[in-house]
């Protein structure tokens, strides 16, 4: 190589070097903005931790990417009022334990810096970590717990997008009111059976107060242990008591085992209104056609496509990346991270009290949340969201099929409890 | 209510055969080589396993997978004592408490790994349904269950008494030390008695495949019960276990259907601890 060439070589090579720096100073990196989130994704109910991930994990995709979805933040990339800042969810294990909740949202929010907090599920384990954030001073969105003392609290750092149990144990009985009036069957008394910790034994609180507001008997009132391995005694209990209706909050693990109970002693109320564990998706998974005709709070069915195209469009995305269809589990945690996006993108920062004073200001419209909502603003005092309401599905043929409210239902409610013995 | 109390007993009964036979295999290890098993909550939930795979996969219905359970979790339970177990048997008792406990969370989130958390039930096998005997309603599974419980125990017993490996592994429970002294090659014993103990909760597995849903975690349930039901059977008790095991199951269904079913556990708990108090031995322990 003469010397001349070789300069030649050389300064073609510094050139191109220089470019390639500019290029990307010029391009500065898009800052990534951490948000911590807390779920069981290990231990008794893991199966469920991990479908409210999946939901996460697409919000994450859309808030990042670009998508033609009437969603928050979803058609520019990352949150355009700070150059396009990506978001980044540091997941934590809670392993379903209340203690480990509270650790470890310490731990993501001291050595992980997250801005903000999403999580989870069980209303026992928000409740101890959200006492983590409104102490160190960082805010925390809900959307998929909902024991109705979290927003009882007054805490200024803590929001909840979804609706809590309270909502959810008044529709139950406007649904038998509702029901009363359409068919002309009569129900009088209700059993109340619940788990005992935190989200049951509120929801079981709910359901008495409600039961007696709306003029119901409580003929039986029954607490067990999630845990339990065997349920013979709490169902040969509510046969004795012959309730019109059974009304049962509950986790999957016991969801499954009071079915199969049910089936087996022959347990035949008029109508079984349950809570959470019905609809988790290993439910059905599980318990097949034993499930069929149950009914169970939702603030999300597949079949509200027909009046909502967003949730057959979100459905499509989800099943693309996980191959199978969304369940409520999924879809409420969905919403979580758009709402903490969407208050970071107006504050402009990720100073939590300037996240505050944006998620004060909330104000999704209907046409941009998954469920058949007006939309999702705080309430000032409790900042629970004021248009959250729930819906009741009934599990038809093995699919979940939205019946109440009447006008939103697409298939007619089946009431009685079809008998156990002629079913397959 | 004279029907209700019969159904609560025969209730009692059936659950508590099915924890007689989960706990004896706890039982045979303690007393043998004293160390607490906390992985056997976990061999029960690899029995359920074993069983829910060789149906999904093969069409083996569950009452012919026993045998398979019990020779491959044998095999498996004589591997971990072996490489695993028998290394720390000479260490501090810290390390014999910790490494089964180290093994029980390693095989549970193994099974998470391949498997999924996700529940599974058993679709409808030569086992279901129920029978209706006067006012009663007898579950079939569960019955099949309790009348394993009971040849599986009446086994162990007759292997235990009646024949010289048995008298042997009785010897080394008793004193290990004097059993050396009589010729007895107590590490073979040692890996033998975890064998069986390990296939015994393999075959309490299958049967529990039958009405019971299937997931990685469902072992702790049993667990904590089979600890409860052999410190209150006595310590390397067979017998013990498994009259224990009926108490408990008793307890629960009686104490949860005339008191409240909340309580169920707490009253399963009060007596293990009242008897305990007076007889820390437990009930046939020595």
């Amino acid at each position: 190589m003469t010397s001349r060439s070789f300069v030649r070589v050389l300064s073609a090579a510094l050139s191109l070097l220089l470019i390639l720096v500019c290029s990307v100073a010029a391009q500065t990196p898009p800052k990534v903005i951490k948000i911590g989130a807390v779920y069981p994704l290990t231990g008794n109910i893991a199966s469920t931790g991990l479908d409210c991930k999946r939901g996460v994990d697409l919000a994450v995709d859309i808030i990042n990417g670009k998508y033609d979805l009437d969603l928050p933040l979803a058609k520019t990339a990352g949150l355009p009022n700070l150059g396009g800042a990506k978001i980044e969810i540091v997941y934590a294990d809670t392993k379903g334990d209340p203690r480990n909740g509270m650790s470890e949202a310490e731990r993501l929010i001291t050595s992980e810096k997250v801005v903000a907090m999403i999580g989870a599920y069980q209303s026992a384990v928000t409740k101890t970590a959200s006492q983590i954030t409104e102490r160190l001073k960082i805010p925390y969105v809900c959307s998929d717990s909902s024991s109705p003392t979290l927003t009882d609290r007054g805490y200024k750092y803590f929001y909840r997008v979804s609706p809590h149990d309270d909502i959810f144990a008044r529709d139950q009985f406007q649904f038998l009111k509702d029901l009363e009036k359409k068919t002309g069957q009569k129900v009088q008394t209700v059993a109340v059976l619940y788990e005992n910790t935190e989200f049951g034994s509120q929801a079981g609180k709910a359901y008495k107060r409600f039961a007696a507001e709306f003029g119901y008997k409580v003929v039986a009132d029954i607490t067990y242990s999630a845990n339990a391995t065997d349920v013979t005694s709490e169902v040969s209990k509510l046969i004795v008591s012959k309730p019109d209706v059974l009304m049962h909050a509950s986790y999957i693990t016991d969801a499954i085992l009071f079915t199969k109970t049910f089936k087996e002693k022959g347990f035949q109320p008029k109508g079984i209104l349950t809570m959470a564990g019905y609809i988790e998706p290993g439910y059905l998974d599980a318990i097949k056609a034993d499930g069929n005709y149950v009914i169970v709070r939702s603030t999300f069915a597949l079949d509200l496509g027909k009046n909502k195209p967003l949730v057959t469009k979100v459905n499509t995305l989800f099943k693309k990346k996980y191959g199978i269809d969304m369940s409520e589990n999924a879809a409420r945690s969905f919403m979580a991270p758009f709402v903490v996006a969407d208050a970071i993108n107006r504050a402009k920062s990720t100073d939590p009290e300037a996240m505050v004073k944006a998620l004060n200001e909330t104000n999704i419209t209907g046409n941009q949340v998954l469920y058949p909502w007006q939309g999702i603003k705080f309430d000032p005092q409790s900042h629970q969201n004021i248009y959250a309401r729930g819906t009741l599905v009934q599990v038809l043929n093995q699919e979940y099929i939205t019946v109440w409210p009447f006008d939103a239902a697409s298939k007619p409610v089946v009431w009685p409890f079809p008998e156990w013995k002629g079913r397959k | 209510m004279p029907d209700q109390l019969l159904q609560q007993l025969v209730d009692g009964l059936l659950i508590g055969l099915m924890y007689s036979l989960v706990a004896i295999g706890l039982t045979l290890i303690w007393g043998v080589m004293n160390i607490v098993n906390f992985a056997h909550g976990e061999f029960l939930m690899l029995g359920m396993f074993t069983s829910f795979w060789l149906f999904t996969l093969y069409g083996i219905d569950p009452i012919f997978s026993i045998p398979i359970c019990f020779v491959g979790m044998f095999i498996m339970g004589t591997l971990i004592y072996r490489f695993i177990v028998s290394k720390v048997m000479k260490g501090p008792m810290l390390a014999q408490l910790v490494v089964t406990f180290g093994v029980s969370i390693f095989i549970s989130n193994l099974a998470v790994f391949f498997w999924t958390p996700d529940f599974r039930l058993l679709p409808a096998t030569m086992l279901q349904g129920t029978w209706q005997v006067g006012g009663i309603t007898l579950s079939v599974p569960k019955v099949a269950a309790s009348v394993g419980s009971i040849i599986a125990s009446v086994c162990v017993l007759i292997f235990m008494t009646r024949t010289i490996t048995g008298k042997a592994i009785l010897a080394t429970e008793m004193d290990r030390d004097a059993a050396l002294l009589m010729g007895i090659n107590t590490e073979r014993i040692n890996s033998l008695s975890f064998g069986i103990g390990t296939a015994l909760v393999g075959v309490a597995g299958a049967f529990l495949s039958t009405y019971y849903y299937i997931y990685p975690q469902v072992g702790g349930l049993f667990g904590t019960i089979a600890f409860c039901v052999v410190a209150l059977g006595g310590f390397g008790s067979i017998e013990g276990a498994f009259i224990a095991g009926i108490l408990v199951g008793l307890a629960q269904t009686l104490g949860g259907f005339f008191f409240d079913p909340s309580y169920k556990y707490a009253i399963v708990f009060s007596i293990y601890l009242i008897t305990i108090w007076i007889r820390p031995k437990g009930l046939l322990g020595w």
